[in-house]
């Protein structure tokens, strides 16, 4: 059955706490950094992008199959918010980086937050059809958040690639299905630098919605309950979304842990559930049953149902650094860098 | 519009992943690529075989720029390295993600892809190696 | 091959000289140097002229139809060709005048360096500079070639070649002759700790370890050795200018803690003059950055590796040590630094201490006086012996 055949993730080094930006801002940050249930957020240095973030990630995912040749890959999709040209392709150049190119197939997505679990659905849809031998999924953001704004407190930057086949998977997907409708809760307008988003109304009827239903309509046509699952992941916004729609859903806070990630490193938008997965997968055992559910706004929702193979235990997992790893290599920084590395400073005309 | 867009077509095997040459005749390795060996001179032409270097390697000397003004500015002040790529290859680059006070000789070391610069807001972003900790 | 002779030198003030073009800067020098020669401008027969980056600075480029043209050559159509080495541009215009001499080519030529870097600001000058390294390989990557000097200065400290003080002290040194230096730009002695403690530029060189931003010009009168001494009593005999050349970007070298351009360039130019390197009592080093000092005076043999660094701490370089004497002009770091304009400006320097007219740094008893021109970080090097007679 098609599933991952391997997969890498990267978060940027740099980190930055609520209470610092509300600092700035003359707002609590403390406290809002409780209702949002984030600790700190990360931050790309100035030479990271999208575009590095995925590469890196990709660079992983492909050390750890040494035995898988990259000219067997025939598309690689990148989902994201924050390609770094409008026009002109993101996956092309990690394409490129990976020495997958030429013989493939190569486009950027875009769905808000869960462009990321779209270019898996496409990319396990080609392995099935026969169309490639591997697909490259990616979801990476440096996602943007308007200074001062409630947004500027969880968009953070990371990202996850997933390896997608039908041979030697670590973990198949036995099923997934998506959920879409046209709400306007959070976007952002050709040439703005930020997104806009409709406050409380990105809540009930969109975000909780489109999850619920997702996870809800996934279980359904799979038979299954909350209970048979051992891990679950949900996009996370923040920390707070997804700990109440799991408890919605009835999962247990044990069972959303590991998959939660947005606390320690903020919301990566389309690299959100991406990297929550990428985490599970960091400590799945063969035979585990994990439930995904991402969340894209304007509005949808992609679920998975993924079954842990016994081909994890042989996984060269060890090939390239794990989050743990990557994620306890942190430095906080102040806001005045912040700005910097954000490029809000205005910089002389070269 | 700045007209650099084949220059920087044409080195994308070096700049994003190392790539130079090994000499088919004598074995040496180059980076950057090089059509012929600069040793074995003509009897190299057409044996230059490409080569991926490792990316790995240790620092050989480094130094803290501070001056290099109207070039990444927003790095600055930025580290640099010449660093011994585990092909017994020599490199330099930039070391980033770093703290200035922990950059020693030895310090082991690989290359990532990172933006190098940008040709303003409108042009091509330039993309390829830099180095970070190895761990 | 003909034997070859200076007869004549100038140079205009080094600095920040705003109110003089380029061309202004060329005549002057080109002046100065004939008058002092006592010919006129009808006898030269061709000119050579050392520029790294007139393109880049001033826009121009076809510099030797421009230096021509202004010097009055152009009337008389006068062959006149630009030289570029990055640093050693001045160097390579030398050693390209010497040889149309000794080859019979031209009987009467005069070798200009000129460089005009305060047009653009200093951010930009930076930019230009860098491109004398690989411009793909290094200055692409984020390396400067201040960054260079600086990974061999802290390589030199690791091995125990030099220590951060003998390094600093190169600069020292030159100030300490650009006081006594009525052209230089820089006329102050300095103490080591204003080295130590200035400002960094690239970790651990700071702005006192590097030359300035100048603008400036040197030119030097050529002709036959026979026929010098019919046109005046005061000229020396250029007894080599040696080239040599090594691989564009540092990286590629087979040793970082030193020149091999200068070493072979030296070697040379010691076998053409019949002697050593111990009989150099006056040397022009191109000290760029204070390491560059260093490696010049271990390269050329001056002192063995590992005491090239202590000479300068402990003053042995000075004009007046009974040693030999290092950068009594001041150097490219007090002296100033047009960059084509350096190579010819050291001969200038040697001409006059050859000849004993170096005033208040005059080393006593010169007779062979050797300039060491750079280009890049080591990529072309010229060494050139004078001798007085």
């Amino acid at each position: 059955m098609e599933g991952i055949v391997s997969y890498g993730a990267y978060v940027p080094r740099y980190r930055i706490l609520p209470e610092e930006i509300g600092r700035v801002w003359g707002a609590d940050g403390k406290s809002m950094g409780k209702g949002l249930m984030i600790n700190q957020k990360s931050v790309p240095s100035p030479d990271e992008d999208t575009v590095t973030i995925a590469t890196e990630a990709a660079r992983y995912m492909m050390a750890r199959v040494p035995e898988v040749s990259s000219a067997d890959i025939g598309a690689v999709y990148i989902g994201s918010e924050s390609h770094p040209y409008a026009v002109k392709p993101s996956s092309a150049i990690v394409a490129a980086a990976i020495g997958a190119t030429p013989d493939m197939t190569a486009v950027d997505m875009e769905f808000a937050c869960k462009a990321g679990t779209a270019g898996i659905q496409a990319g396990l849809a080609m392995v099935k059809a026969g169309y490639a031998k591997y697909a490259v999924a990616i979801g990476a953001d440096t996602s943007q958040g308007a200074p001062g704004d409630a947004l500027e407190y969880s968009a953070a930057a990371g990202g996850a690639a997933y390896l997608l086949g039908s041979e030697n998977v670590i973990a198949q997907v036995n099923k997934t299905l998506s959920f879409t409708t046209d709400t306007s809760d959070f976007w952002r307008r050709e040439g703005m630098m930020y997104p806009v988003h409709g406050g409380r109304f990105s809540g009930a009827p969109a975000y909780f919605r489109h999850v619920s239903t997702a996870a809800k309509n996934l279980m359904k046509a799979m038979g299954t309950e909350p209970a048979d699952y051992n891990y679950a992941v949900f996009h996370q916004p923040n920390g707070k979304f997804p700990t109440r729609v799991a408890a919605q859903l009835g999962f247990q806070p044990e069972q959303i842990e590991c998959g939660l990630l947005t606390p320690n490193i903020g919301n990566c938008y389309s690299g959100a559930v991406p990297l929550g997965l990428a985490h599970v997968l960091d400590h799945a055992k063969p035979g585990d049953r994990i439930l995904v559910t991402s969340y894209g706004s304007g509005a949808g929702s992609d679920a998975f149902d993924i079954t842990v193979t016994d081909a994890i235990k042989d996984y060269k997992r060890q090939n390239a650094p794990v989050l743990d790893d990557i994620l306890s290599r942190t430095v906080v920084i102040d806001y005045a860098t912040y700005a910097k590395y954000k490029n809000t400073i205005k910089m002389p005309e070269e | 519009m700045a007209m650099v867009v084949a220059r920087e077509w044409r080195e994308i095997p070096g700049k994003y992943n190392l790539e130079g040459t090994k000499c088919g005749c004598c074995g040496k390795i180059f980076f950057p690529a090089r059509t012929f060996c600069p040793y074995c001179r003509r009897s190299s032409a057409g044996k230059m075989e490409a080569h991926r270097l490792s990316g790995k390697g240790e620092v050989f000397s480094f130094s803290i720029v501070h001056d290099n003004s109207g070039f990444n500015d927003r790095m600055m002040p930025y580290a640099v390295v010449m660093v011994k790529d585990d092909d017994g290859v020599m490199i330099e680059g930039q070391l980033v993600d770093v703290d200035f006070d922990k950059i020693e000789i030895g310090m082991r070391v690989r290359a990532m892809l990172r933006k190098l610069d940008e040709d303003g807001e409108a042009g091509v972003i330039h993309y390829g190696y830099k180095f970070v900790p190895e761990y | 091959m003909r034997e070859v002779a200076i007869i004549g030198a100038g140079s205009t003030k080094f600095g920040e000289l705003w109110g003089t073009s380029f061309r202004d800067l060329g005549i002057e020098a080109g002046a100065k140097a004939l008058a002092d020669a006592g010919l006129s401008g009808e006898e030269i027969d061709a000119v050579y002229v050392g520029n790294f980056a007139s393109g880049s600075f001033i826009k121009q480029q076809n510099l030797d139809a421009l230096v021509a043209d202004y010097t009055g050559m152009a009337t008389r159509n006068v062959p006149a060709v630009r030289t570029e080495a990055g640093g050693a541009s001045g160097g390579v215009a030398f050693r390209q005048g010497v040889m149309a001499v000794a080859s019979g080519m031209a009987d009467r030529v005069i070798v200009g360096g000129a460089e005009k870097m305060t047009d653009l600001d200093d951010d930009r000058v930076g930019q230009i500079l860098n491109a004398c390294l690989d411009a793909e390989w290094e200055a692409g990557m984020g390396v400067t070639l201040t960054s260079i000097y600086a990974m061999i200065a802290r390589r030199l400290m690791a091995d125990g070649i030099a220590t951060r003080e003998e390094i600093a002290s190169c600069a020292v040194n030159s100030h300490f002759h650009g006081a006594r230096n009525p052209e230089a730009e820089y006329r102050k002695e300095i103490k080591l700790d204003t080295v130590l403690r200035a400002g960094p530029t690239c970790d651990p060189l700071t702005m006192f370890d590097g030359a300035p931003f100048s603008d400036g010009a040197s030119a030097v009168i050529l002709c036959p050795l026979e026929d010098a001494r019919k046109i005046t009593d005061k000229y020396v005999k250029v007894s080599a200018v040696a080239q040599a050349s090594d691989t564009l970007a540092f990286f590629q070298r087979d040793s970082f803690t030193s020149f091999g351009a200068t070493a072979a360039a030296a070697k040379e130019a010691y076998k053409l003059a019949h002697i050593e390197a111990k009989d150099i009592d006056v040397a022009e080093v191109h000290d760029v950055q204070t390491v560059g000092g260093v490696l010049a005076l271990q390269d050329m043999g001056l002192y063995a590796k590992g005491e090239a660094g202590k000479a300068f701490l402990e003053g042995q370089t000075h004009f007046d040590a009974d040693k030999v004497a290092i950068n009594t002009s001041g150097g490219l770091k007090a002296k100033g630094n047009p960059v084509g304009a350096t190579g010819v400006s050291q001969i200038a320097e040697l001409y006059m201490q050859l000849t004993g007219t170096a005033g208040d740094r005059q080393v006593k008893d010169a007779k062979y006086g050797a300039a060491q021109s750079v280009g890049g970080t080591g990529s072309s090097v010229t060494v050139s012996i004078l001798e007085a007679i």
